[in-house]
């Protein structure tokens, strides 16, 4: 077997894979479900020469990996619900700043300090929140230990293409579980491979300046709408990501990521044995969220799931524009229980009956 | 003709204002950190890390690399930039507001893991960016806006004194100059040199605070801000070098 192919944890392989990616700085703060990204990383960081530090709190954690990525590097901090509300102010500011970063939110359930098992919860926090102003970040949304390395590696890709952070969201039931994957190859990042990055100037050369970019636009905020504007048109043209299974013929629709998504899948091929037309979207990423898959939905729909550990059921209103309100929507949303495959085709019967009540 | 007395780094636009009140200590703390560095033949390699208060305004005058971020977090910035890049010279330039209080964590967290870098603070005794609001360093019964009667130690603590917030931490360095005479400026000047000494010999954490004036929020002119440091806040705030590694 190769060296790449192991059997490892989500949020360890998460570390593996950023490691790989070339990010040499990690900084962060302990709290579960995500705390084996900073574990692996103390022993693993050193192996490579990187930079890791257990940080005073969240808020060091993010500006920390602000100045080692203003100073080139590739970066990594990591969190979960209560820490992750912390970073907001950093993300604002990369966002204002045109530094790309990867961040991760580990969600786990609840406000407050809530509960360290999995949940959804996080959804409008990390995909409508990212501090103040006019700030909008790609979330990627693997549902596998697989694709937690998959998604690290676009991260980087993705974050550097359009000089903005990038996040992963992905839930406790991910972080936590074991599979087998392949990693990637080591990847070295060169710190001076981007002029913008500071490194000192040689005589004769301008300073360069890591702060607000608003500030060398044209007229400054007339200049900067348009540059932010078309950063956004470009991210939700090229980015958008999901899966979709038998969407074309199906009369129910599901819509799910993460640990839902995985139960979806499975309430798919046991409906369709059953005779029922189930179909799913996966989204691969929800910022930019998929709105292209929509148009894949067949006439044969009755109606669209939103099937999500959240009790207010968060990714509803996106799912309603995404589909430009033409279905009626429903929801399974639960909060720390996983969703049950066969309660999926219960709620699909009862909706192919008449009998479920749209969640608005 | 008179004689030359003074040349400021090239790089310095002395040719462009640079935003700062008339008689504001800015002027001269941030001109001693780029004379040092000019000097040491390190101002190209050197990379700035500013807040956003009235200390950002450099980033505009100086010619050099410079980083700008969120208020109370240009020190955090700052160990993120020379673990990057530990050869270069990196200094986070900040005020006392940022230091002491928003940011106060990663002040404490910078000296506990003696991170490699040069903080200069300015300590003005108030918020100068946002019109003069009591800072950590506000002396007691003095005036701001925020403390209309004088401040009280039962209503709004005590001043932070960073020299025995410090005291016990194993740092490169900690010095407090002034800004008030000739003399106090060319004593800072050096306590700065040492500061990027310590850096480049990677020796840990130097960390000088500076006593500046601001005129504007103080409501004095720049001579009698200048007095008011000599006779009132020195008293408070004791000049000198107060840690040196390998000195007793
Ligand atoms: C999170 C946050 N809180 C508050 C502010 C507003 N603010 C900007 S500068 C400042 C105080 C500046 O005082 P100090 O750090 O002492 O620097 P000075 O202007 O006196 O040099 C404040 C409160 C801000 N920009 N961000
Ligand atoms: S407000 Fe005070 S600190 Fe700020 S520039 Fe004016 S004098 Fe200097």
């Amino acid at each position: 077997m190769a060296d790449n192919q192991v059997i490892m944890k989500g949020n360890e392989a998460m570390a593996e894979a950023a490691i790989r990616s070339g990010c040499r700085l990690f900084s962060g703060y302990p709290i579960t479900p995500q705390t084996e990204i900073l574990e692996y990383m103390a022993w693993r960081m050193p192996e490579v020469g990187g930079t890791i530090v257990q940080t005073e709190d969240e808020l060091c954690g993010i500006y920390m990996l602000f100045g080692a990525s203003a100073a080139g590097a590739r970066t990594l901090s990591t969190s979960a619900g209560p820490g992750y509300s912390l970073f907001q102010e950093g993300i604002s500011y990369l966002v204002g700043s045109d530094l790309p970063a990867v961040l991760v939110d580990v969600t786990r359930i609840g406000n407050a300090l809530g509960d360290i098992s999995q949940s959804q919860g996080d959804y409008e926090l990390v995909t409508k929140g990212n501090g103040h102003g006019d700030t909008m970040v790609p979330v990627f949304t693997p549902n596998s230990v697989q694709e937690i390395v998959d998604d690290t590696v676009m991260a980087y890709d993705m974050s550097e293409k359009y000089k903005h952070p990038v996040i992963l969201l992905y839930d406790a039931a991910i972080g936590q579980m074991m599979e087998g994957v392949t990693l990637p190859d080591m990847h070295e990042h060169d710190i001076n491979k981007y002029d913008w990055s500071v490194k000192g100037i040689k005589k004769g050369e301008h300073g360069r300046k890591i702060t607000n970019v608003s500030y060398f636009c044209e007229d400054m905020y007339v200049g900067y709408e348009k540059y932010l504007r078309d950063k956004y048109a470009q991210i939700t043209e090229n980015e958008q990501r999901w899966e979709s299974i038998g969407v074309e013929d199906a009369e129910v629709v599901t819509i799910a990521y993460g640990i839902s998504s995985r139960v979806c899948k499975e309430a798919v091929l046991h409906a369709r044995e059953q005779g029922i037309k189930l179909g799913l979207i996966r989204p691969k990423m929800v910022v930019p969220f998929p709105v292209k898959a929509f148009d894949e939905i067949g006439p044969n729909c009755k109606g669209l799931m939103v099937v999500e550990m959240s009790i207010k059921g968060q990714m509803v209103n996106d799912v309603a524009l995404a589909s430009r309100c033409k279905y009626p929507i429903y929801g399974y949303l639960t909060s720390y229980e996983v969703p049950e495959s066969d309660k999926v085709i219960e709620i699909a019967k009862d909706i192919l009956a008449g009998n479920a009540k749209e969640v608005f | 003709m008179a004689d030359k007395i003074f040349t400021a780094p090239e790089m310095l636009r002395m040719s462009d204002p640079t935003g700062f009140c008339p008689g504001c200590g800015h002027g001269t703390a941030g001109r001693l950190q780029f004379e040092v560095l000019d000097e040491m033949g390190l101002l190209e390699d050197s990379i700035t890390v500013y807040d956003v208060a009235c200390d950002s305004l450099y980033m505009w005058a100086i010619d050099t690399d410079c980083v700008g971020v969120a208020h109370g977090r240009a020190i955090a910035a700052a160990c993120g930039v020379k673990r990057t890049r530990p050869n270069n010279p990196v200094c986070a330039y900040v005020g006392d507001g940022a230091t002491y209080s928003i940011g106060i964590q990663h002040t404490i967290w910078a000296a506990a893991r003696n991170e490699n870098i040069t903080v200069i603070v300015i300590n003005n005794g108030v918020f100068g960016m946002t019109g003069g609001q009591m800072a950590p360093t506000t002396l007691l019964g003095q005036k701001t806006i925020t403390t209309p009667a004088g401040r009280s130690r039962e209503m709004n603590g005590q001043p932070l004194d960073v020299v025995k917030l410090f005291t016990g931490m194993d740092i490169a360095y900690l010095a407090r100059g002034s800004l008030d005479s000739v003399a106090s400026i060319n004593k800072t000047k050096k306590y700065i040199r040492k500061a990027f000494e310590k850096q480049m010999n990677g020796e840990g954490l130097s960390f000088v605070e500076i006593l500046s004036p601001c005129p504007t929020n103080w409501g004095l002119s720049p001579q009698d801000s200048l007095k008011r440091i000599r006779e009132v806040v020195e008293d408070v705030y004791p000049l000198g070098e107060f840690i040196e590694r390998g000195v007793k």
